[in-house]
């Protein structure tokens, strides 16, 4: 500690209340209130056919803007293990509120998003849990690809990228690139190594991997399938992937993703008002 | 107030521009490609929130995921280069004795203060408080606060992607240079957080000073 500057008593009472206090959070924050689940089966959580309103093949370098209600899910369904699927959200009812990567990770105590977190706006409200997911390995660090990392990596600007797939997304809405802001590429197992390099993890990612989105608001979603900017294969070739929209199961009071944390409890103690 | 480890390279009267930024205070000012901006620690362990708006459309900004996506690696440290949404240099960090910088964690707000710390703080000032005054004073919303640079604010991530706010290692007049690459807006939330350690549960005054090229 560098408290060279002299504090009253009283502050000093205050700076080890507050230590204290964030201590016994991150503690918290860091252990676990529920046992993390295990990640889902890739031949697990059928869809009942019945449930389904809508489903969307999004081909290789494409992009998809979805409108989706709050209480249906949207699966993201990676056919053939392409590396990334990029996904900028924002709340429908008033599109000045969306994802926020720093508080999603900051909330959460962790980058690592998968079965059980929720995806955090800006406004401490819960957009979209994660309530399914076969591969938990998700990077809302680096963002997704850009004509300058096509460029650099497969030296061809031209090349569709995700960050120009989320404008026109948007784009579709009437927003703009104000709109815009760090988003979350799925199926793209990024980590940080203890000098901070990013690393991208090979053989992870398998054909069929799966992750469903629960909307807890009306959300407008900019889907972008790009390769990931970490992913290695030389080669720029996305894979088909489809989309899957559906009816949600009524949500239960023992429900995982509003229970694992007291973080994310707190977070749907801000949403629900907007619903009553 | 010790000011006298605040630059190597330039004597502070050799600056075009002085100012303190008070505790839990926002501040803006235009720094002119070339020119150098420095940000000093004065006390040390006190985050100091930033953003970068490109002078001539503030619709191009600072982005995070660019910047570091270009470097490779998380922290925002000398030699980083700070990159638009457009992908072009916006400034370079030409010095730094404060740590590695943080750019994934965001802002404090009123409302993440509900979910992070309880409903009780609520009614706590918050850099996203600071940032809005500040960006409507130049014509701009909500919508045009993203991603910022948590000068002096620690933030290592784990590689089991474990992330937390842990104590500063800023010593009193540490501080940071960029050298400007286009004419940028820096808009700046002097953090008045006081439930996590990036100010030391104690906030304190920051010093801004602007060189000419």
């Amino acid at each position: 500690m560098s408290m060279t500057v002299n504090v009253s008593a009283n502050t000093a009472a205050h700076i080890e209340q507050n230590r204290s206090r964030y201590l016994e959070l991150k503690a918290a924050g860091q252990g676990s209130q529920r046992p993390l689940p295990p990640h889902t089966q890739r031949n697990g959580a059928a869809l009942d056919a019945s449930k389904i309103t809508h489903r969307e093949v999004i081909p290789g370098g494409w992009y998809w803007p979805v409108r989706i209600e709050r209480g249906q899910t949207l699966r993201l369904l990676n056919v053939n293990a392409t590396p990334g699927i990029s996904v900028m959200i924002w709340n429908a009812d008033d599109t000045s509120e969306r994802y926020n990567a720093g508080d999603t990770v900051k909330v959460q105590w962790t980058a690592e998003l998968r079965k059980g977190r929720v995806l955090f706006s800006d406004m401490g409200r819960v957009l979209a849990s994660i309530t399914e997911d076969t591969c938990g390995r998700h990077d809302t660090l680096v963002g997704g690809s850009t004509s300058k990392s096509n460029l650099e990596k497969y030296g061809d600007a031209s090349l569709r990228n995700s960050r120009d797939n989320l404008m026109l997304a948007a784009g579709k809405y009437g927003l703009s690139r104000r709109d815009l802001a760090p988003a979350i590429t799925f199926f793209a197992p990024v980590s940080t190594d203890a000098e901070g390099r990013f690393v991208w993890n090979e053989g992870v990612l398998q054909s069929g991997d799966f992750v469903d989105l629960r909307a807890d608001m009306n959300l407008l979603i900019a889907v972008s399938n790009c390769p990931h900017p970490l992913a290695p294969a030389a080669t720029y070739a996305p894979s088909d992937i489809e989309a899957i929209v559906f009816q949600a199961e009524p949500v239960q009071p023992d429900d995982l993703c509003r229970s694992l944390s007291a973080e994310a409890s707190r977070g749907f103690e801000n949403t629900d008002p907007l619903f009553r | 107030m010790n000011t006298s480890n605040i630059g190597a390279s330039r004597e502070a009267a050799s600056a075009i521009y002085d100012f303190t930024i008070p505790a839990l205070a926002p501040w803006s000012g235009l720094v002119k490609r070339g020119q150098v901006i420095r940000i000093v620690d004065l006390e040390g362990q006190q985050a100091v929130d930033t953003l970068f708006y490109r002078v001539d459309d503030f619709s191009e900004r600072y982005s995070a995921q660019d910047t570091l996506r270009a470097q490779g690696s998380a922290y925002v440290v000398t030699g980083t280069t700070l990159l638009s949404n457009e992908g072009r240099e916006m400034l370079t960090v030409t010095d730094n004795t404060g740590g590695a910088h943080d750019t994934s964690a965001g802002a404090c707000s009123c409302e993440s203060n509900t979910v992070r710390f309880g409903h009780h703080t609520k009614y706590m000032h918050a850099c996203r408080e600071n940032f809005l005054l500040e960006v409507s004073r130049h014509g701009m919303d909500k919508r045009d606060i993203v991603a910022n640079i948590n000068f002096f604010m620690n933030v290592p991530v784990e590689p089991d992607g474990r992330l937390a706010i842990v104590d500063g290692v800023s010593k009193p007049g540490d501080y940071v240079e960029m050298r400007a690459e286009m004419d940028v807006l820096c808009v700046i939330s002097n953090c008045p957080q006081v439930n996590n350690p990036c100010n030391g549960f104690n906030p304190t005054p920051v010093r801004v000073l602007i060189f000419a090229s």
